[in-house]
């Protein structure tokens, strides 16, 4: 039996507000639409900036298409439009990037080693080294050419306008992706796997060498591909170095003039004939192409080697 | 058998005075006398205090550990069992805030000589840890590391073999080697890591709760496995589980925090250190008792 | 069970061997090495400061400060040079401006959608494709800017009348070149909001709109002001895409219709490798370097400064 209600106080003010409706109202119209034009503008905004995306691949695909073929993909550089092919530059990004790579591996892991392993972060100098690859991941490509026009073309080493010069500026530009992915991958490996190797009698290196390094491969060749994706599609820094317009022939080693992918798209757009842009949205799609396939490479790599520990 | 250097002056001495290293505070009387044991000792401490930026998480430790015996360490956490084990394989080092003060004697030489290499001291004491921590590796790379990285010359499948089957995991993992040693249970890699351990043929291994992360049926084979391992290795365990140390030890070291007067920090000490059979039935400090009675901790 | 036998030739234990602490020369020689490889980035920062500095010096003794800040032209490789820096300044400015007008709410209304409406699938489905927006070369939007979105969206949908190469189109495209890098800084700082102060404006009523404009935003707004800091840099560092489409005519004034040069673009123009070293041009190009280099510094020093303070705020 339920209790009957509780009276009122006696001396409650006449005028009591009455006890809320068990029915819930419906938000008013105008903060519905509120709502909703929010949400709407805020979709929106995410549209533009995916509809644009597809946009630039609809406009090269379009444009270059048609041009694809396998003379474009060997012929060399040339004034003229029918005889001009990518070749030339794809064998120069092959050796460019080949530079860039011999010299971030070693570099990038020693770095990253010595950062997460060695560094007492409690010294001045080693936080000053932290803090500094932090610094250049935001100095803009550009300045890493004047920095190659310096120092490796002219300067101290003066190299000249060559591949091994623009190797190394491209190396130097992407050095902290790799740096900071491999700290990543080495801090992820956990203290345990340490101290069991080291309890068994292991010295610090061996315990690097043999158990850390290994269980940190992934995350450095991620690393690794992240950095050559960026480096493959850059032009400012390597117009400064001295990029060729176009180049005739195949650059053949260290000490050859050179030209990639990106600077040999970019003299063809700047070409005033028309049927150069068409060949410079082939070369576009070629160059995708390549970055299509090594970020499909990183993303299987991740997936395969992840390690759950 | 094995040639151990006894320094036969050295043993007249302490026989002639008995040395008192007060291990315990308060307590009662003729509990302070340092316990003195028949038998081999392995380690010898005495004052051992391990501190951590100056701040001392267990001080004055001071007990002997013998040889093909199994000793335990106990007591409620935070008293610094684990610290005091690792002092033992100086993996203390590895921790840069840790200092280490007062004497450990490895049959009868100072583990913090400074001519001593802690890397020596590792391949002759080997650790177990509380979660096992098997490589990222095939189940018989994981037990030939240890050779392999010591440079141990000798045939190494005979050798892991040899491992395998004194942690009683040779049978159960034989025909898979070469699988990856995530693939096993939790109590086989617990095992695992002993086999690893045992792999590079130490003198002691020190045992870091091994059991506290597996289920009852792992633990009783482990602790069977330890009953055999005593006879060639000596083996000093942390446990929190005080049943445990009274089935499986001989002897049993009692660890309680106090506060330090007028401090804020809590510092563990060794209250009783006795046969285990004693420890448990009939110990000689109050708090012992009240702890392995239950009435505390 | 065996008893613990032991190879012939191994040490015993106990045996006071225990003692050989050779100090391991080889331990200490990988840890200088080590050093030696990390030091590279440093060497790296000090050698573009040294590049930078030594000819930028030179440039000022030619040219002069005065007449770097107040000529009126930029003109540098002209037989009768002007040095003024202005134009340049101007030029990077205003791309650098049209870009943040863009990009600032398509990233910020892509973030607020990705971290308060969007569901997790959608999150996973569309933030990886934001990324393949940031691995777009640049020379690709250059292209794109060059040949669609000057003569397709400003001359003919917008109607604007427009040369070839104008600050507009580059600063749209550059703009949604630097929506990813404002979109995730900011839905960092979002996401860093607690649930709990979400769930605390929900309990009293109020709507999701509601919710995001006075709770949300106000809560990581210091990782939004990173975030715009961050995209403000990218767009003065940023080259190709100017290079292609605005132009490389210096050019004073804020009609976006009309080609402007950047202090990037000027670089990129000039230095071909080939100058003649020595001569005041090669070095205007270090002096603009140097200029790049010290702004980009700045905003990236800004930017850390509030990244820090919104991280701080919920540890």
């Amino acid at each position: 039996m339920s209790a009957p209600p509780p009276a009122p106080p006696p001396d409650a003010t006449a005028a009591t507000v009455p006890p809320p409706s068990l029915t819930i109202p419906r938000a008013p119209r105008a903060a519905r639409l509120k709502d909703l034009a929010f949400k709407g503008g805020m979709l929106a905004c995410l549209g533009i900036a995916l509809i644009t995306l597809a946009a630039v691949l609809v406009q090269v695909f379009s444009k270059g298409f048609g041009q694809l073929d396998l003379n474009f993909i060997t012929d060399l550089g040339s004034s003229l439009p029918d005889k001009a092919g990518i070749g030339s530059a794809l064998v120069g990004t092959l050796w460019v990037i080949a530079v860039c790579i011999a010299f971030i591996v070693p570099v990038g892991v020693a770095s990253a080693v010595y950062l997460e392993e060695y560094a007492d972060r409690n010294r001045w100098y080693n936080r000053f080294i932290e803090v500094n690859i932090q610094n250049l991941a935001a100095v803009p490509s550009i300045v890493y050419g004047i920095l190659g026009l310096a120092f490796l073309v002219r300067g101290p080493l003066s190299l000249g306008h060559v591949v091994l010069a623009a190797g190394l500026t491209l190396a130097l530009l992407v050095l902290p992706v790799v740096v900071i992915a491999g700290r990543e991958a080495i801090r992820a490996v956990p203290p345990s796997i340490r101290e069991g190797s080291m309890a068994l009698g292991a010295t610090k290196w061996q315990t690097i060498w043999k158990q850390v390094l290994p269980a940190s491969v992934p995350g450095f060749a991620t690393g690794v591909i992240l950095a050559v994706s960026r480096a493959i599609g850059e032009a400012a820094p390597l117009i400064v170095v001295g990029g060729a317009v176009y180049l005739s022939f195949y650059p053949s080693g260290l000490g050859s003039d050179f030209t990639v992918l990106p600077l040999q798209i970019f003299n063809w757009i700047s070409q005033p004939q028309e049927e150069f842009k068409d060949l410079a949205a082939a070369g576009m799609i070629v160059l995708l192409a390549i970055l299509l396939l090594l970020n499909a490479v990183a993303i299987w790599l991740r997936n395969k080697y992840e390690k759950n520990w | 058998m094995f040639g151990k250097v006894i320094d036969p002056e050295r043993v007249e001495r302490e026989r002639a005075t008995p040395e008192i290293h007060t291990a315990v505070r308060g307590g009662r009387e003729g509990a302070g006398a340092r316990p003195k044991f028949a038998g081999e000792a392995v380690f010898e401490l005495s004052n051992v205090t391990v501190s951590y930026d100056g701040v001392p998480a267990v001080a004055d430790v001071s007990f002997d550990v013998y040889r093909n015996h199994i000793t335990a360490l106990i007591g409620p956490s935070g008293c610094g069992k684990s610290t005091l084990i690792r002092c033992l394989n100086r993996m203390n080092d590895l921790i840069p805030t840790a200092s280490v003060e007062g004497t450990v004697l490895y049959h009868g030489q100072d583990l913090y000589g400074r001519q001593v290499d802690p890397v020596e001291v590792r391949k002759r004491i080997g650790m177990v840890f509380q979660k096992p921590n098997p490589f990222p590796k095939s189940i018989f790379d994981n037990v030939a590391f240890g050779p392999r990285v010591l440079g141990i010359k000798d045939d190494l499948h005979a050798r892991v073999e040899r491992a395998l089957r004194r942690a009683a995991l040779w049978d159960e993992v034989k025909d898979r080697l070469g699988a990856s040693a995530y693939g096993v249970s939790g109590g086989q890699q617990q095992r695992l890591c002993i086999a690893r351990c045992l792999a590079v043929d130490p003198d002691v291994i020190l045992m870091d709760e091994p059991c506290s992360a597996l289920d009852p049926i792992s633990t009783g084979k482990i602790e069977d496995l330890m009953r055999e391992l005593k006879q060639d290795y000596s083996i000093v365990i942390v446990t929190h589980n005080m049943q445990q140390a009274a089935r499986m030890s001989d002897r049993t070291a009692f660890l309680m925090v106090e506060l330090d007067a007028g401090e804020k920090h809590r510092t563990g000490r060794v209250v009783e250190y006795d046969e285990t059979e004693k420890i448990f039935t009939n110990p000689s400090d109050r708090r012992t008792e009240d702890y392995v009675t239950g009435k505390v901790g | 069970m065996e008893a613990g036998t032991r190879a012939p030739g191994e040490a015993a234990p106990g045996t006071p061997v225990l003692g050989a602490a050779r100090r391991r020369w080889g331990e200490e020689a990988i840890r200088l090495s080590l050093f030696a490889a990390a030091v590279v980035s440093v060497l790296t920062t000090l050698g573009i400061v040294a590049s930078l500095l030594n000819e930028t010096i030179k440039f000022f003794q030619d040219v002069g400060v005065g007449a770097f800040i107040t000529d009126g032209d930029w003109k540098p490789l002209f037989s009768d040079p002007q040095f003024g820096i202005w134009p340049l300044i101007n030029g990077t400015l205003l791309v650098t401006a049209i870009a943040i007008l863009v990009a600032i709410p398509v990233g910020l209304g892509s973030a607020i959608y990705l971290s308060e409406y969007a569901s997790p699938r959608m999150r996973r489905v569309i933030k990886p494709v934001l990324e393949v927006l940031v691995g777009v070369p640049t020379v690709v939007l250059g292209f794109f800017a060059l040949t669609f979105v000057t003569p397709t969206i400003v001359h003919d949908f917008l109607g604007l009348d427009v040369q070839v190469f104008n600050a507009l189109s580059a600063g749209l495209v550059m703009g949604i070149m630097i929506v990813p890098t404002i979109a995730s800084v900011a839905e960092d700082a979002m996401s860093a909001v607690p649930g709990s102060l979400r769930e605390g404006a929900f309990g009293l009523g109020s709507s999701k709109f509601q919710t995001s404009t006075r709770v949300v935003f106000p809560a990581a707004l210091s990782g939004i002001v990173a975030a715009m800091v961050l995209g403000v840099s990218r767009g003065i560092g940023e080259t190709m895409i100017a290079l292609i489409a605005a132009g490389q005519i210096p050019n004073t004034g804020l009609n976006p219709t009309q080609p402007f040069e950047t202090i990037t673009t000027f670089i990129g123009a000039t230095a071909k490798g080939d100058n003649p070293a020595g001569t005041t041009g090669y070095y205007a190009i270090f002096a603009c370097g140097m200029t790049l280099f010290v702004l980009t510094l700045i905003m990236n020093a800004i930017s850390i400064r509030f990244v820090r303070k919104y991280r701080q705020a919920y540890e």
